[in-house]
């Protein structure tokens, strides 16, 4: 469907990846962690390796749960954009298929959240 | 020329004041006067037939509107003589105020613009009157709130900038894009969404909790522009029923488009009182009842009958409701741990419940609070006690259409959040939602270009890179005493030094951790 409108309706996206001057959005939700509320929103350089987005940008921003030190993400279970995905360390981003505005998500089994409340 | 009887009586004062308006044209073609009226596929075959919620005319509305000013203005100037702030309950309660402020005034603006607009493009004169009544009591509310609470001003911190934090902070491009929303569709659109979707099926959920919020924590101020609202409010209300009834009367085939109408209006309805929810259970200090409660009543309830009513027009309740049924044991919960986490972006403070507000929530959520939500508000306390008050330092996913961080959870399961994802045209789209994502299939074009506070961030359009500079130069915000935890905060120390109490070391430790 589209616009009712009095005039011909049409704005380019304002999230284009040419706005974010080189780098991009990636989203990673951690299931059963809803002490984050939602799904983190990273601005991320497409060229870093897979790993170095684990070490520099996810483990910081989960660093404050209780159950960090014991989530080992790449020998997690990871899907992207919902399809399942097999992450490579030593890949950068772009080359795993990450474009802008995907989402990750990494379940850790057996980690449930705060005292198992998903939290 | 002697005139007898230079008085009208009401009936033709009525009449001259309101339908006598208006006349049909002679030299110029009615469609080139009213443009707006048909591109949204509404038809009306006889405006005649509007019924005028009520018969007020003009000079009646100023005679009531002043004496009621009157009264108004008198308790606010006694309230600030006597140092009513000094009455409340709990200075938490002000943080309920700087929602508000910065949330709700702006709306009612924003409410006036609107209703000035469609005053403008109806040509039926009954119906143009009253939008242009209406826009006139919007435009009383939003000054006579900030009337109301300036007192505050001079005693807490967070309320010195409201209309231009709603412009610019993260969460409070939740109302600004609801009301842009409403405002930039057309004339009939507009009145669905905020006259009947708003106004009558939802205006309670809001006006109840804040007003009797106020009652119940002794803001006086507040109770009385709330008393001052509310025959104003009991006017929308009527308009909004007569403005749906008539539409719907009018031809079978403004059916179709009213019912998408009212599901979309009522999910973003329901989505930004959220808000409302959370301020309800988590910050007054008395609470009036739980936000489940209120829902029951002003939702299930009353609105229940009057989709019954509705039901001979061949309209239904609106699409998701069982959701937002569902939601009401999850919202407040879920809107307050977001604030809490992201707590260094906003202007008011927030807190952990203490115990007794704890087991208030366990009493009201029987099924979710202990299951869900205490572990992790426990936690938080523990670490907060510590000396680790807990924030997110990392940007949220924001939904595309409510702009809402993607929050809420699947109603069949509230351990895993209801996120959707779809590609428009190549590029990838995220909703808190199927509610969301389908308001956004519809009408694409609207959304695509949606201002989304966090990529702009990103993008650099805010003035910096870092949150604190966002914070500080693009909100306005003054860290350290707007924003952050409650406890330690100026106004905790202002408001225990009111009451004759000093700050303990709980208080210092956690201001040493914010800072």
């Amino acid at each position: 469907m589209s616009v009712n409108a009095l005039y011909d309706y049409k704005f380019e996206p304002r999230d284009k990846v040419e706005n974010f001057h080189g780098m991009q959005l990636l989203y990673v939700y951690w299931p059963h962690h809803l002490m984050y509320c939602s799904p983190f929103a990273m601005l991320v350089q497409p060229d870093m390796t897979f790993g170095a987005f684990v070490d520099e940008v996810l483990k910081p921003a989960t660093a404050d749960h209780p159950d960090a030190p014991q989530a080992d993400f790449l020998a997690a279970e990871w899907q992207l954009n919902g399809e399942p995905f097999t992450p490579d360390a030593s890949a950068t981003l772009k080359d795993c298929g990450i474009d802008h505005k995907s989402m990750l998500t990494v379940t850790t089994k057996g980690l449930d959240g705060i005292a198992g409340s998903a939290s | 020329m002697v005139v007898k009887n230079k008085k009208l009586n009401l009936k033709d004062k009525y009449q001259y004041l309101t339908r006598d308006m208006a006349w049909e044209p002679t030299y110029q073609k009615k469609k080139d006067i009213f443009p707006d009226e048909d591109f949204e596929g509404i038809k009306i075959t006889d405006w005649s037939q509007w019924e005028d919620p009520f018969r007020l005319t003009m000079d009646a509305y100023w005679k009531y509107q002043a004496e009621k000013e009157k009264k108004l203005y008198a308790i606010f100037d006694a309230f600030a003589q006597n140092n009513g702030h000094q009455n409340i309950s709990d200075a938490r309660y002000v943080n309920a105020l700087k929602l508000f402020l910065s949330g709700v005034s702006p709306l009612e603006h924003a409410a006036f613009q609107g209703y000035a607009k469609v005053g403008r493009q109806f040509s039926g004169a009954g119906a143009r009157v009253a939008c242009q009544m209406q826009a006139i009591d919007e435009l009383r509310h939003s000054q006579t709130q900030q009337h109301a609470m300036s007192h505050y001003n001079k005693h807490f911190n967070g309320l010195h900038d409201a209309a231009h934090m709603h412009d610019r902070v993260w969460f409070l491009s939740v109302p600004k894009s609801f009301f842009d929303d409403a405002r930039s569709a057309g004339p009939f659109e507009f009145l669905t969404a905020i006259s009947f979707s708003f106004e009558y099926v939802l205006t309670n959920l809001l006006f109840v909790p804040f007003m009797s919020g106020a009652a119940y924590n002794g803001d006086m101020a507040t109770v009385t522009f709330g008393f001052s609202a509310q025959s104003d409010e009991a006017r929308h209300m009527t308009l909004g029923l007569e403005v749906i009834k008539f539409i719907l009367e009018q031809h079978e085939d403004n059916v179709p488009i009213v019912q998408r109408w009212i599901d979309k209006w009522f999910w973003r309805g329901f989505r930004l009182l959220s808000l409302v929810g959370m301020m309800m259970d988590y910050m007054l200090p008395n609470k009036v009842m739980s936000w489940a409660e209120a829902w029951e009543v002003y939702y299930e309830q009353n609105g229940g009958a009057l989709f019954k009513d509705l039901e001979r027009y061949g309209i239904r309740p609106p699409k998701y409701q069982d959701i937002a049924n569902d939601a009401k044991h999850h919202v407040s919960h879920q809107a307050w741990s977001t604030f809490y986490q992201y707590s260094q972006a906003t202007n008011f403070h927030t807190w952990m419940p203490e115990k007794e507000e704890m087991d208030w929530l366990s009493e009201k959520y029987p099924d979710t609070f202990d299951k869900y939500y205490r572990p992790r508000f426990e936690h938080w306390a523990k670490e907060h006690a510590e000396g680790r008050r807990f924030y997110n330092n990392t940007l949220p996913q924001l939904c595309q259409v409510c702009q809402i961080p993607t929050i809420f959870t699947e109603k069949e399961d509230p351990t895993a959040l209801s996120h959707r994802q779809i590609v428009h045209e190549g590029e990838r789209y995220h909703f808190c939602s199927d509610g969301c994502c389908d308001i956004f299939k519809h009408e694409p074009e609207k959304y695509v270009q949606a201002w989304l506070p966090v990529h702009q961030i990103y993008q650099g359009n805010c003035e910096g890179g870092d949150v604190e500079t966002v914070v500080s130069k693009y909100y306005h915000i003054n860290i350290g005493e707007d924003n952050f935890e409650y406890i330690g905060s100026p106004d905790h120390k202002r408001w225990l030094s009111i009451k004759g109490k000093s700050s303990d070391t709980k208080a210092d430790s956690a201001k040493q951790d914010a800072a």
